[in-house]
């Protein structure tokens, strides 16, 4: 089998003469972390659909685990996971049983079923409320419940679509834990669509941006980021900074050193993890801080950047957009 | 192809449900009974042109009412498919690694035997008030033709969810399909009375055949042969089963 989990090749998807995807091509490795970042409806849902064998594609090709998605779904169905962007869970019946559910629907034998939904209920700490009907459950166990069906049959290929949309920031954390360790330690291949910034930086290993259905970009959240120049500390000081400025300006993770008046602005990566250093070389340097202020590059600034248009202009269009999905679907069936 | 193990957990996963819904059982149960007593009362003293006196109005009913029952939670039963696209719960059915056909039978098999049991509990309901059934033995022939018709049914209901976007479309198969079946059928009276033409109809709906089944097993009196009815409502629910699974096969879930 090849290195790759997923190979993408001009993937198109028209509804009815709209365009939602629209020639996409990406290959992701085995083991890799890969996300697909933009608006709501730039077609990301959809990528996901016809990769998971639900929506059959308009034309170009796919491949998932080394299966042709137009041909060998079966092969693909046993080999992937997804926990869906709108909740899938039988809310009639319990947690457990949602997962035995699932897990007798891939054929996993009884011994073996007993003893994998007993891992994943531990492994998203919902093993007290196994016995609960789901109609009881919070949102975020409701998805933490999802995660954990997606794998009680040991996927290759995970794809988790806005896996922590509508979540609490606690529950988001522990849910970006998961998805962490999960393709670390399990080595599963994981493809997740969000369009939260800083979800897409702090999980993935490389990001594809989607707008109107293509991809703009694609690369590592770092790499992305050094495009737009990275975070911006500000220190407003007191005393002599020119020590200071250049002892700061030897220190190789600083990308850019501008200076008004009594204010520092230093570009840098991962500018919270910095500060606490940015302080200590100050007082060493006996400079007084008096006012540290970060900003990090948005969604906002990266979607800008790339698309000349801001994701709130685009997400009024896309609704517009979205109603045209609806209203082709509809005469389609009608 | 057939995959029994899912067949089997997609009609669990109905009967948890219904066991769970209590009221929507007890809910069920109340039009039927209804309709029995109403309009059983109602028409006793009449005199029906094509029913014979020893009959009665009440007893020419019961296997109306139970084939009318079937025919709705059937219905409704294949139609569920539509909430369970709502729900999003349609998704994690359809990305199993199930053929469709299994997913087809698991529904109808969870569909029928909730049919069944709710047909059951009429008939027992019905020889409580009064009801006699003319031997014993013809209660299990009349079990074969509940099956019948919840199966052909189930069929017809997974055919209109396939085709459907939502439930909006719910009231318009209520209104011009299973009503239309239900009165066509000749559950509330013998079809003898109905114009030529609308004889015609009525012999395309196959709740004619399943009615007069069970009328022949439950009472002994029927329009057609037990026999005819029997090929009939096989032939009719094998075509079901077929177009609903073609029509689900070919419709998109998400």
């Amino acid at each position: 089998m090849s290195n790759y989990a997923i190979q993408v090749d001009n993937l198109t998807k028209k509804f009815n003469g709209f365009t939602a995807v629209d020639q996409i091509s990406f290959k992701v490795k085995t083991g890799e972390l890969f996300g697909l970042l933009g608006p709501n409806g730039a077609g990301k849902t959809t990528t996901i659909n016809m990769l998971s064998t639900l929506l059959k594609a308009t034309s170009g090709y796919g491949e998932v685990s080394g299966y042709d998605i137009s041909r060998n779904k079966d092969n693909i169905r046993r080999s992937i996971g997804v926990v869906f962007q709108e909740p899938a869970l039988d809310t009639k019946l319990t947690g457990k049983e949602n997962l035995v559910f699932h897990a007798m629907m891939y054929g996993i034998k009884k011994q073996e079923r007993i003893k994998r939904i007993k891992e994943v209920l531990e492994l998203v700490e919902l093993t007290e409320k196994e016995k609960v009907l789901v109609e009881k459950y919070s949102g975020g166990m409701k998805r933490r419940l999802e995660i954990a069906r997606g794998l009680i049959h040991e996927p290759k290929v995970l794809f988790l679509d806005e896996p922590t949309l509508g979540l609490d920031v606690q529950t988001r954390r522990h849910i970006w834990d998961y998805i962490k360790r999960l393709n670390k330690e399990g080595n599963v291949t994981i493809i997740l669509t969000t369009h939260y910034m800083e979800e897409a930086d702090f999980l993935c290993d490389r990001i594809a941006i989607i707008d109107r259905g293509k991809f703009v970009a694609m690369d590592a959240p770092g790499r992305l980021k050094d495009i737009l120049g990275g975070d911006v500390v500000s220190l407003e000081i007191e005393g002599n900074p020119d020590a200071l400025i250049e002892q700061i300006g030897s220190l190789d993770w600083i990308k850019n050193i501008t200076r008004h008046d009594e204010t520092l602005s230093l570009t840098m990566d991962r500018g919270e993890r910095r500060i606490p250093e940015l302080i200590h070389v100050a007082q060493k340097n006996e400079v007084e801080v008096t006012c540290v202020h970060l900003r990090k590059p948005s969604l906002e600034d990266v979607f800008l950047h790339f698309t000349g248009r801001t994701m709130r202009e685009e997400e009024a269009s896309q609704t517009e957009r979205n109603r045209e999905i609806l209203r082709s679907r509809f005469g389609r069936r009608r | 192809m057939i995959n029994k193990t899912a067949i089997y957990v997609l009609w669990m996963r109905e009967m948890k449900r219904w066991w769970r819904a209590k009221s929507r059982i007890v809910g069920s149960l109340a039009m039927p009974l209804f309709f029995l007593a109403f309009l059983g009362l109602g028409f006793r003293r009449m005199t029906i042109p094509g029913l014979s006196d020893d009959v009665g109005y009440i007893r020419f009913l019961v296997p109306g009412i139970i084939g009318m029952n079937i025919l709705f939670s059937s219905t409704f039963g294949g139609l569920s498919v539509l909430w369970d696209r709502e729900f999003g719960f349609l998704k994690e059915i359809m990305v199993a690694p199930v053929s469709r056909v299994s997913i087809v039978l698991g529904r109808i098999a969870g569909g029928a035997t909730t049919a069944l049991i709710q047909a059951i509990l009429i008939l027992g309901i019905s020889c409580i008030m009064g009801f006699k059934i003319t031997n014993i033995s013809s209660i299990f022939l009349a079990i074969v033709f509940m099956i019948l018709i919840a199966v052909t049914f189930l069929g017809l209901g997974l055919v209109f969810a396939s085709k459907m976007r939502d439930i909006q479309g719910f009231s318009i198969v209520m209104n011009f399909v299973i009503f239309p079946l239900f009165f066509l059928s000749g559950a509330l009276y013998p079809l003898e009375n109905l114009p030529v033409w609308l004889r015609y109809i009525s012999k395309l709906d196959p709740l004619t055949y399943g009615v007069d089944g069970l009328r022949a097993a439950l009472i002994g009196v029927s329009s057609f042969s037990i026999f005819y009815n029997f090929i009939f409502m096989v032939m009719f629910s094998l075509v079901m089963i077929f177009l609903g699974a073609y029509f689900f096969e070919k419709s998109e879930s998400v």
